[in-house]
């Protein structure tokens, strides 16, 4: 493997360089086992593309989506109003993240505390690159012609419309992509949301990542895709739910774009 | 003579009666508190005439939607021959608009008559489908009593004015097939059904009996629709008339954006001010602000225009995925709770001025936490409103409430919380590890 290229802003700075774009890690892909490997994977990718970019690194804190989804608005401003004033220290102007709820508090909740930048997703910057001719999928790699069903995670699509980006990269794989009965405007949520990864699920009649796992395991794919790491942690429980861990996998399209382009 | 002043004093106290409601609830709507909604106004226009006029959004449900659209219709169009109603009630007249439009009003009181026949199949369908399939989304418990009762009622009420408007109708086909219409002339009045049924129904009834069922016709058809109106402020189908303001003061912003909070802004600068004077006195006049929604006037105007629009339809509580799995929280319930909790503070400022207080509050007498804590803020509710409710917006106003004012929350959330303060992230990991990921196999 390939040593990863990680500089952080504060490496550029001193070496008076400026990156095109801010790779915001966040919590997940910074500190869980599992979203770790996606950040390597959208690491990978810029790497190969030579995307002049950088992290925050130790410098990087929570955006506050867990704390104003819980309804405490003081940590969530605290916490905002920190990032901002570092990033606008860094004069950073576009940000990618791998992390949907991440996207979703930069792009449209720091404007309104002053913070104003480019934000997409890496799913949306991976497209990018493919359609610049920067990154290629010879002939779709490992996973031509396997089933993929893709995973809408709620802050992408429903909260802020993007669903073409992650079904365009898994097209590119030449993979047949399965939708799920509820797709796009009518995904289900994983279950994660809201603050819900961090507390236990009300008292029901069962998990929500459990039902969302029966509409992936109805559409038979081998893959199940998704854009998001709480999404992930998730769909891979809901899988273990069903011992089928061994059949189906649960990968981050940032992932499959690694592995089919040998990263 | 006394015909037309029993049908002017009937005409004004059913619209009187309707306008003195209507300001009711828009007094209750403006006790919500203020929120821009008046920019962009064309894509305000636009969102109306796609998401009201034009039903956009219950297409997602293609047949009911179908079905809806034969009663929408119907009812939109068979206002054209009311105003013929109220017209010739006033001065006296048969059929006032026959003579003077010609074809045009063959053709217009056919198209409504057709229009009614299927308004009346969707009707029976929509009755049958409530009360004979049980569909599940229509007999959940919040919909036990009243709620269930009103959608019946308004059913059964759609039934009985189609039944007036052919008997009016049909009576008068074989009045004047017989020259004895009040309308001058003789032969066919020509509707498309009415030509048919007419004669099939009532042709052997004598004159005397047809002339009493086309007045009972015509007398219950006008009577049908000022109670209607006047029944519409107590009842779920205020949605045919708040629909229209309701969309056009959508949320324009995308559905992850939450709002900011404004005051939290401010004291969050002062904390983070080295210069700032902690020691200040705040200026006189600053009352005191509640953090979050305790009760309905600690919502916005919008939220509170949401609740009085909802028509319980429950696509929200069935694309819910806390409600799909069995959790308490239902987003329709949250809508019908705020309406109730409205309608009980409006008439309590009204009867005993603004201070009133019943000691009662929309959380916790009328949501509960276990209901506002089981949300994962997905949006599929405010996805599926097809009238762009936000029943989300409601719950996170209470969560705040819960959270900044009487630090009630899940513990698991305590520590999330705390975790966030202290390290900058929701779990208890330093952030001087935050990069470690770089160099780890």
């Amino acid at each position: 493997m390939s040593v990863l290229k990680v500089p952080t802003m504060a490496e550029m700075m001193a070496q008076g360089e400026t990156p095109d774009i801010l790779f915001w890690v966040g919590c997940s892909g910074s500190f869980d086992d599992r979203a770790k490997k996606i950040t390597k994977a959208v690491v990978k990718i810029l790497n190969k593309c030579d995307v002049k970019f950088a992290v925050l690194g130790t410098e990087e804190s929570c955006t506050g989506d867990p704390a104003k989804r819980a309804g405490n608005e003081f940590t969530f401003q605290m916490q905002a109003m920190m990032n901002i004033q570092v990033l606008d220290g860094y004069e950073v102007k576009k940000i990618v993240t791998a992390c949907p709820h991440c996207f979703n508090t930069l792009k449209n909740e720091y404007p309104e505390l002053g913070g104003n930048y480019e934000v997409i997703h890496h799913t949306q910057l991976i497209q990018g690159l493919i359609n610049d001719g920067k990154l290629s999928i010879e002939g779709g790699g490992t996973y031509k012609g396997k089933k993929i069903t893709f995973h809408d995670p709620c802050y992408l699509g429903r909260a802020n419309d993007v669903y073409e980006a992650p079904r365009a990269l898994i097209e590119k794989l030449d993979a047949e992509l399965i939708e799920m009965k509820r797709c796009k405007t009518n995904g289900l949520c994983c279950g994660a949301g809201g603050a819900q990864m961090f507390k236990e699920a009300e008292k029901g009649n069962k998990e929500i990542n459990v039902e969302r796992t029966e509409d992936a395991l109805e559409t038979s794919a081998e893959i199940i895709a998704t854009g998001c790491p709480f999404c992930n942690t998730m769909m891979t429980d809901g899988v273990k739910n069903f011992n089928k861990e061994n059949e189906i996998q649960v990968l981050d399209v940032a992932e499959l774009i690694a592995n089919a382009a040998d990263l | 003579m006394l015909a037309i002043i029993v049908f002017a004093v009937l005409t004004i106290v059913g619209f009187g009666f309707f306008g003195w409601n209507i300001s009711k609830v828009r007094s209750n709507i403006l006790l919500g508190k203020e929120v821009k909604r008046n920019d962009q106004k064309g894509e305000r226009w636009r969102i109306m005439t796609l998401v009201a006029l034009g039903q956009k959004k219950m297409f997602a449900r293609p047949i009911p939607a179908l079905l809806h659209l034969c009663l929408y219709a119907a009812f939109v169009i068979t206002q054209i021959e009311l105003i013929e109603i109220i017209a010739d009630g006033l001065t006296g007249n048969h059929r006032m608009f026959h003579d003077a439009l010609g074809g045009f009003y063959t053709f217009m009181v056919s198209f409504i008559e057709i229009l009614s026949v299927l308004a009346f199949v969707a009707t029976v369908f929509f009755l049958s489908r409530r009360n004979l399939l049980k569909l599940p989304r229509l007999n959940m418990k919040e919909l036990a009593g009243w709620p269930k009762q009103d959608a019946n009622l308004i059913l059964i009420a759609e039934i009985i004015l189609i039944c007036f408007i052919f008997m009016m109708n049909g009576a008068d086909e074989v009045l004047y097939s017989q020259g004895k219409s009040h309308l001058a002339g003789e032969g066919s009045l020509g509707f498309s059904i009415s030509s048919l049924i007419g004669p099939a129904i009532f042709g052997s009834v004598s004159e005397h009996g047809l002339h009493l069922i086309e007045r009972m016709g015509w007398w219950g058809h006008i009577a049908m629709v000022f109670g209607f109106l006047n029944y519409l402020p107590y009842s779920k189908h205020f949605h045919i008339v708040l629909a229209f303001p309701n969309t056009w003061y959508s949320n324009l912003e995308k559905k992850g954006k939450f709002n900011n909070m404004e005051s939290v802004t401010a004291e969050v600068k002062l904390m983070m001010d080295p210069n700032a004077d902690p020691y200040a006195a705040a200026p006189a006049d600053a009352a005191p602000q509640r953090f979050g929604a305790k009760d309905v006037t600690d919502l916005t105007w919008k939220n509170l225009l949401d609740a009085y629009t909802c028509t319980e339809c429950g696509r929200c509580t069935s694309s819910c995925p806390a409600n799909q799995t069995g959790k308490l929280l239902s987003p329709r319930k949250i809508m019908m709770d705020t309406r109730d909790r409205l309608v009980e503070v409006g008439e309590g400022i009204r009867k005993n001025g603004k201070d009133f207080n019943d000691g009662k509050s929309l959380i916790g007498d009328y949501i509960s936490e276990e209901e506002i804590w089981a949300c994962t803020s997905c949006n599929a509710c405010v996805q599926e409103c097809p009238v762009n409710i936000d029943p989300l917006s409601i719950i996170v106003d209470l969560r705040r409430y819960l959270v900044m004012e009487e630090s009630k929350m899940p513990s698991e959330l305590t520590g999330m919380l705390t975790n966030i303060e202290n390290n900058g992230a929701p779990w208890q990991f330093s952030p001087a590890d935050r990069l470690n990921w770089k160099d780890e196999a």
